[in-house]
Formats: structure tokens, sequence, C-alpha cells
């Protein structure tokens, strides 16, 4: 089964974008992974994972209208693509199907 | 929020490095998350995280994507290129004639131009041996004479000291030098005449002598010499000649203290094979001696060279030196003497004047063969035109097919371009093939050692720059006139040329014609004016006569038994000794006074010393008078002067003289009789007045009238055997006159065969444009003489037709080039004061010949064209 490799964090961010919708791009998604995630996440790493999903086409992007606050410089916004949602939806998927096959007492055990 | 910007470094770095693929987005970005950043954590952290971002951001190698997503389909693609140069190759196999003529024009024109091209390398190079070639510079000293001036290189002695005490401050070092000469120099049995000098020891420092053995201040002892790495060879063979003891001179025991390394041949002191001390000079000779210690400011006899210090330059110590000779001899202030430095880098080439004071040296040939190097590479570049716009029309359905099928204009350009360079390219290897085979011969020609620069960089570039700006030029025309067509009326077949589209391609003939018709009466004046020259009476006879140098003690003092020694052998007619040879004078003198001299008249005489048998001995041809004759005793002061020195002291009459004194540094001398001018300076001047005079003491050569009955080798063998017993101290060298005069020459000589050899080569090329062009003309009008043939036209008919025109272009050229070469020539003859007249027949013939050429170049197409069978030539296509 070919199967689409997809790290934590770019787990992370293609959630974001998905979450943030018209809206997103580099950073509105850097200050909500901070929101979400509670700690400072570099914008660099934040931006290269973005260019990495473009590349493996589970992102879309388009550059928006001229912006005065960014010195008339132009925002890329991203959208998940459809690959994007079937790699996601996979990646919830295998969870899931995981944590059905984890035994009530896995847990217990540790507890006690 | 005080202060809300990022660093500004880090700002522009981000500009100039980030991913261009999306810095845009990347910088704005940044600047959000900093405001952003300034608001959460404060203005020192959101600095520190920008920066720290930036850094990270950095794509410094990152390429643009968009650019790369689509092959270009702009007309410089390499396949384009590719396929370009496959059409260029598959047009030139196809008419292997027509690129025969191209490629062969253009490398005869590019062989010419290069092989120039070294010539004047070479010229310019001079003297750049020497490494302080921009400091060094020769002391020389100009006069105004009757309103004429006159520059020279001969120094006062005492001059040396003056510039090193009094400005010590301008000069590293000043050297003093005599002339360079021949010299005997011997080790053991072996004994050669060399050229060398002697000179102030500075001067290994100054000329940067590589020494292959010992040191350059070697010159500091008065008993030693240095030698040049090929005469230590021939001396020494392998031994270490450093301390070994060499004779100078058969006079001087001397140690070799420095062996240096042979200067180049293309140095001003390429002869010189050894250096002695100055001091040695000095001490040996007495004359030097005594001009050096009486301060002696008016003995012009030496040579000063001088490398100025760091810190001053040429013209600032000229103007401080200007005045000096004027200074210690006021006596001369009627020649108004300006003491200057003539600096190094102009000695080749600008060392020569005229007398209103111009420049009238080498550098003007350096121009001439510029100037002919650039015309035959013009004219090279004009067949390949021409031959390329002939057959455009041959082409023309390919341009309209090209273009129809979507090619762009800029694409047709680039073919016809490429097409040029590959013809260009080849034409460039093989002149270089040419070159290399020709140097040899070209360097015997041009008296030159001049190597192929494998290996400089410099000249590949140089070359194939020219390559390209060659290419350029000659495939612009039919480049950009080819790929103007329309297509739609040349794939019609309405397309013409129209009346004047060979307008520009007869220009270009006309201007090829101009300058090779030009060459041909420029090579014909130039061997005029030599053999004027040659055919000028000399004054005396030189069959036969030898000239040996006196070098050494014995020969000097023993004049009689020499003589008497000579005359008893048999080989020889007469014997005299004479203080210069007979085709030279070395020595120049005022101060002579004589009955009606003009108080005024400022008198400057050639001085020659002679003995009694002199006159018979070279063939002296008497005006009026007599001969000096052992017969009087009177005759120890007296004089034989020359017709030009009568004139020049304004008599008319060779009587006016004979009998009447002259008188001179307080000795009456009595003029016996006046001579026929001997040619005894250059052949191109006037002959100078000169005064003969007995003197047994005054004397630098041995003139020696061999007996015609007998052949010259048996005779020298005699000769020989006699100074080998008289003289065993030096080798047996000697000069035929005829020989040394005919080294007069040697420079016209040399440009003329140049000249023809350029003339020639010009004229080739302009008849190879001539034939490709006339057998397009011929194979354009095949039909017409085909339907001519039909109804009756002949074959001279037909010849006359096809000649006509081109006969008519060359006649216009040499009505074109006839003025111009008129015009530069008289100019060029001006230089000589003896010179041949430019005549009508000069013109006529030369004319003749280029119609005489066209006509055997044209004729050969045309004829072939007549007699073509018209049913073939009305059946083509």
């Amino acid at each position: 089964m070919k199967r689409t490799f997809l790290g934590e964090f770019e787990e992370v961010v293609l959630l974001t974008v998905a979450i943030l919708g018209e809206n997103a791009y580099a950073v509105t998604v850097a200050q909500e992974l901070e929101h979400k995630i509670g700690r400072t996440v570099g914008f660099s790493s934040v931006h290269t994972t973005l260019q990495r999903l473009e590349e493996k086409a589970y992102l879309f992007s388009v550059m928006g209208g001229a912006t005065a606050e960014r010195g008339g410089r132009r925002k890329r916004f991203f959208v998940v693509t459809a690959l994007g949602e079937k790699v996601l939806r996979e990646v919830r998927q295998v969870r899931n199907d995981l944590w059905d096959a984890v035994p009530s007492s896995a847990f217990q055990l540790t507890k006690g | 929020m005080k202060d809300t910007s990022p660093p500004q470094w880090a700002v522009k770095l981000l500009a100039r490095f980030a991913d261009p693929n999306t810095s845009e987005e990347v910088q704005g970005d940044l600047m959000e998350m900093y405001s952003y950043w300034v608001r959460r954590a404060g203005v020192a952290t959101a600095r520190r995280r920008y920066v720290w971002n930036v850094l990270k951001l950095m794509r410094p190698f990152a390429r643009d994507k968009k650019s790369q997503q689509y092959s270009k389909t702009y007309s410089a693609s390499p396949v384009m290129i590719r396929n370009y140069f496959k059409v260029a190759f598959r047009n030139l196999t196809k008419n292997r004639g027509y690129s025969a003529i191209n490629i062969g024009g253009l490398a005869a024109g590019m062989t010419i131009a290069l092989l120039i091209g070294l010539w004047i390398h070479d010229e310019f190079s001079f003297n750049k041996y020497h490494q302080n070639y921009g400091r060094i510079a020769k002391v020389m000293q100009s006069v105004t004479f009757e309103g004429k001036v006159y520059h020279g290189e001969y120094m006062p002695g005492p001059l040396g000291t003056e510039l090193r005490t009094h400005y010590a401050d301008d000069f590293r070092y000043v050297v003093m030098s005599s002339f360079t000469g021949d010299h005997i120099v011997a080790y053991g049995d072996k004994k050669l005449t060399k050229k060398g000098n002697y000179m102030s020891p500075e001067v290994a420092e100054m000329l940067s002598l590589k020494m292959a053995h010992g040191t350059r201040a070697g010159l500091q002892d008065q008993s030693s010499i240095m030698l040049s790495e090929s005469v230590a060879g021939v001396l020494f063979g392998v031994e270490d000649p450093v301390g070994k003891i060499v004779k100078l001179d058969n006079a001087m025991n001397l140690k070799v203290t420095g062996v240096y390394e042979d200067l180049p041949y293309n140095t001003e002191f390429r002869d010189l094979n050894f250096i002695a001390p100055w001091d040695l000079y000095v001490s040996t000779q007495n004359w030097v001696k005594k001009a050096l210690d009486n301060a002696e400011w008016d003995n012009n006899s030496w040579q000063v060279l001088a490398q100025i210090s760091p810190n001053s330059n040429y013209e600032a110590v000229s103007k401080k030196i200007k005045d000096v000779k004027l200074k210690h001899a006021p006596e001369t202030a009627f020649l108004k003497p300006v003491i200057y430095l003539h600096p190094m880098s102009r000695w080749h080439l600008y060392s020569g004047w005229d007398e209103t004071g111009n420049v009238n040296a080498r550098i003007q040939y350096v121009w001439l063969f510029g100037i002919i190097g650039m015309f035959v590479l013009l004219l090279a570049s004009i067949n390949f035109m021409n031959l390329s716009t002939a057959r455009s029309e041959r082409r023309a359905k390919e341009v309209g097919i090209r273009k129809a099928i979507g090619s762009l204009r800029g694409q047709l350009v680039g073919q016809f371009l490429s097409e040029s360079l590959l013809v260009v390219a080849c034409s460039f290897v093989l002149s270089i093939a040419l070159v290399v085979l020709l140097l040899p011969a070209f360097n015997a020609l041009a008296d030159k050692q001049i190597a192929f620069f494998w290996t400089n960089p410099m000249f590949w570039l140089a070359g194939i720059t020219f390559c390209l700006i060659t290419g350029l030029i000659s495939g612009s025309y039919p480049a950009l006139y080819l790929s103007s067509f329309q297509p739609v009326k040349v794939l019609k077949g309405t397309f013409a040329l129209g009346r004047f589209a060979a307008v520009p391609r007869k220009v270009l003939v006309v201007l090829q014609f101009t300058v090779s018709v030009t060459l041909i009466i420029g090579t014909i004046i130039v061997y005029r004016q030599i053999q004027h020259a040659k055919n000028r009476p000399i004054g005396y006879d030189r069959n036969g006569l030898i000239t040996i140098n006196i070098n050494t003690p014995e020969l000097s003092n023993q004049y009689n038994v020499l003589r008497t020694s000579l005359l008893e052998t048999g080989a020889v007619v007469d014997m005299s000794t004479s203080s210069s040879e007979p085709t030279k004078t070395s020595s120049n003198n005022g101060g002579f006074e004589w009955e009606g001299k003009d108080p005024n008249f400022k008198d400057n005489f050639c001085t020659i010393a002679v003995t009694h048998d002199y006159g018979k001995t070279i063939g002296w041809q008497f005006v009026e008078g007599r001969d000096f004759s052992r017969a009087f005793s009177t005759d120890s002061t007296g004089m034989v002067m020359n017709e030009a020195a009568l004139k020049y002291m304004g008599f008319k009459k060779p009587s006016e003289m004979i009998g009447k004194y002259m008188k001179w540094n307080g000795v009456k001398f009595t003029v016996v009789g006046v001579i026929k001018d001997m040619l005894m300076d250059s052949p191109f001047e006037p002959i100078r007045p000169a005064l003969f005079m007995v003197n047994y003491g005054w004397a630098n050569v041995i003139n020696i009238k061999l007996n015609p009955t007998l052949s010259a080798r048996g005779s020298l063998n005699k000769i020989e055997t006699v100074f080998r017993k008289l003289n065993p101290g030096s080798p047996f060298d000697f000069k035929f006159a005829d020989q040394q005069y005919a080294v007069k020459f040697a420079t016209e000589e040399r440009i003329a065969k140049l000249a023809s050899v350029f003339a020639g080569l010009a004229v080739m090329i302009s008849c190879l444009g001539l034939f490709g062009l006339a057998s397009f003309t011929a194979e354009q009008r095949t039909k017409e003489i085909g339907i001519r043939k039909v109804l009756g036209a002949t074959v001279p008919n037909l010849w006359a037709l096809l000649s006509k025109d081109f006969v008519l272009l060359v006649i216009i050229a040499c009505l074109i080039s006839i003025p111009l070469a008129w015009y530069l020539l008289s100019n060029w003859l001006l230089s000589y004061q003896y010179r041949t007249e430019i005549s009508w027949w000069i013109f006529a013939v030369s004319t003749l010949g280029a119609l005489c050429i066209t006509l055997l170049t044209v004729s050969y197409q045309a004829v072939r064209a007549a007699l073509l069978d018209p049913v073939k030539s009305l059946k083509t296509e």
C-alpha cells in the first residue's frame, strides 16, 4: 500500500490551515498554532513546512491582493487540496484504528 | 511603540537572499510577525526573533522556478544554434568552390593581419625586457643651426658627473657609456670579434640583467668584464667562467666577474656581448681621459644613460637639466643646445626627427603597416560580403519558406551570422596554420625574431574577439539584408532585386580595387626610389675594396711594414688607412678659416684623416688639382676637399680654392685638390662638405684595394697570412665596401619587399572576390546568354558583355586610387632629400596591370558561360 508520510508538525500545520479556512497564510498559521499548542513556534519552520506541503500537493496557494500594512507586499494564502484532505483523513483513520485496537486494560495497568 | 522597524540590515539581507519564489510573501509575513512579536514579547525579543528567522530563511542558492518550467523558444537556444551550424555546414559543402574562395580569401587576409599584428606587437614590446623600462632614459641634446633642429645622442664627457652630483635627487643611476662597437675578446687560442661597450658599473642594475653567473655588482673593479651567456659559452664551454682572465683588444687582461643572459633580439642592447668598466676605458684611452680631466664640454663623443628616481618624471627632469650644457660651454650658445631625456619607451619607435623637429621615425612604418593590415583584412571581409549577397537571390526562396513556416527574423539573422562565423572560424584555424608556416620566412624578411604566442591567453582572447568581430561585420550585411525579404513576394516569384540592388556590391568592388591599385603604385614607387638611389654616382670605386678595423696596437703603429708586406703579396693594388670607412663619416668639425670667409658663417665640415695612399686605394676622381703625394713634403699639411665643400664655402670654380689655405686648430692646411663628391653617408641625402687631411696617427680603418686580376678568395688568403704574422692577437675580420654600401638600403628594401608581398596578396584577394562575383553573374545570366546565342550573338560579343561591367568598375577604382597614391607617395618621398620623380607611366602601368588581371579573372567565367550550349542553358529549371 502506497502511503504518504506526514510528519507530526506537518499534520498540525495542515490541520491549522484547514481550521483557518480562507484566512490561512504563514502569519495566521504561526499565530494560531501558538494559541492552540501554547508554545512559540518558529516562523521559519512554519514557512518551510507550508512550502513542503505545497510541494507534496497537500496545499494549494494563491497570491492575495496588495496590502498596505505589509509595505504593499502580497500574502500567499493556502487552501487544503483534496489530496491533503484525503491524507489527513487517512492519518486520522490510522489513529482511530490503533486506538480501537488498544485493549481497555492497557492503561489500567500503568495506573495501578 | 517607539521602534517598530526590524533591523535594517536584516531586512536587506532577506530581500537579497530569500528564495526568489517566495521572497515577496516571506518579507511581508516576517514584517507582520515582527509587529506581533513586539506586541507580545517586546522590542528586544522581536528583533532577536526577526534576525534569527531571517537567517534561517535565507536561500542564497535557490533559483527561480518559473523560468525553468518551460524550455525557452528564443533563437539562441542550444538546439537552434546546433541547427544553424548544421544548415551552415550543409550550405558550405553544397557550394564547394565558393566556400573555398570564401575561406581561402578570408584566411589570406587574416594571415596578413595576424603577421602584421605580431610585428606591431613586437615593435611595441621593444626594450620591455628591462624591468626599469618605464624609468630609463637616454640623455640627448638638440641644437638649432641655420633654423634647422638636429638631435643627437653624442654627449660631452663631464655631463655624467654633473648630473650625478648636482641632480642626485632626480636620478637613481647615471651611466656613462661609449658606443657599442667591435672588439676582440680572447681566451687562450679562442679569439672572437664581438660587439661590446664600456659602461659605468650601475648599468647591470639599470638594465636588470639576468645573471647566469656572478652578480650585478661585477663591474666595480677596473679590470673586470661581464660577458653575455653566448660569448661565455663559446669561450669557456662548460667551465665556470667566473674568475677566468680574458684578453680584450689584445691589450687588456680582464677578469670575468659575471655572465648575463643574452639580451633578447627586440631590445636596443641586443648586440651587447660584453660590458667592460667605464673607468677602464677612461684610463686606457688618452683622449677620453684628457676630455674628462679638462672638462671638455664641447667634445660630444659619448652616451649618457640614466634611470630617473622613482618620484620624478621625464618632463620635470628634462626641464631641470635643459641648460646644463649652455652653462658650462657658453661658446656653443649660437647652437642653442638643449639637454633632455629621451625615454626608453620612445627609443625604438620615436628616435628620428625631421629638420623642423617633428618625429619622423619608425612609428610611421608601424602606422603604415597597421593600415595596410587593416585594409587587407577589410578586402577579405568585403569579398565575403560580396559573395554572400550575390548568393542572396539563390537563397531568397529558402528565406521565404523559412519565414512562412514561422521563422522569426531574429532566427534568420542568427542563421546567417552563424554561417559567417563558421566560415570565419575555419579561416582562423587555417590562418593560424599559415602564420606558423610563414613565420620563419617573415622573420627573415622583417629582421625579427618573433615567436608565435601559443600560450598567451591575451593573444587567444584577441584572436577570438577578432574572429567574432570579423564574423559579425562580414556576416551582418547578408544577415540583415536576406532576412528582410518579404516571404509572399519571394514565394510568388515577383521578387526582384531591383535596379540598384547591385550598387553596394559594385561599391565594394571599387573599394577593393582602389586599395589594390594604390598598393601596386606604392610598391612600384618604393622600388623606383631604391633604384634611383642605387644608380647615384658614388665618386669612388668600391669594387674589390675591403676595410679592416684597427683594433689592436700592433696594427696602428706599423703602417709601412704592413703596406710593403701587403704589396709584396701581389694580391693588393694599394693600401691605406683612414679615420673612417669610405661608407660612413664619423667626425664633424667647425672652426675652419679661409680667405674670404664671412666672419658670421658658422662652418661645419666632415673631417676625414687619410694617408698619402688613400686616393689611389679608393679611386678618387679629381675635378681639379692633384692627389696627396710623398714627393711634396708640404703635403703633410695638405688638404683635399669635395665639390660640396667648395660650394658650401661659396666658391664656384675649384681653381679659386686650389693652392689656398684652410686654417684649423692653428694649423695651416694647403688645398691641393678638389674631388668629385664621394657618397659616404645616406644615399638618400645630399652629400655633405668633406675635408680630407693627411694624418697617420688618426687611423681607425685599413682600406685595401684587391688586385682585380686575381680571385678575391685567393687574394684574401694571402692578405690573411700577412695579418696573422703582423697582428697575431686578433682574428682577421674584413668587410667588403660594396656590402657595407648595400646595408644602407636595408630599411628601404625591407619596406619594398614587405609592400610588394602585401600588394601581391591584396591583388590576389581582390581577384578571388572578383572571380567569385563574375561566376555568379555568369550563372545568373545563363538564360539571357542562351537567348542571345540563339539570336546569333558570337562568343566575343558575350565575352565583352560580361566583362564590360567589371572593367568599368576597375577603371573607376584606378581613377580614385591614382590621386590617392600620388598624394600619399609624394608625402613619403618628401622625407628623402634625394628622391625619384613620380612619373605618369607608373600610373599607366598600374592601371593597365589591374585591367589585365581583371580581364583574366573575369574572362575565364565569361568565356565559359559564352561557350555553354544554349539548349542546355535554356532547359534549366
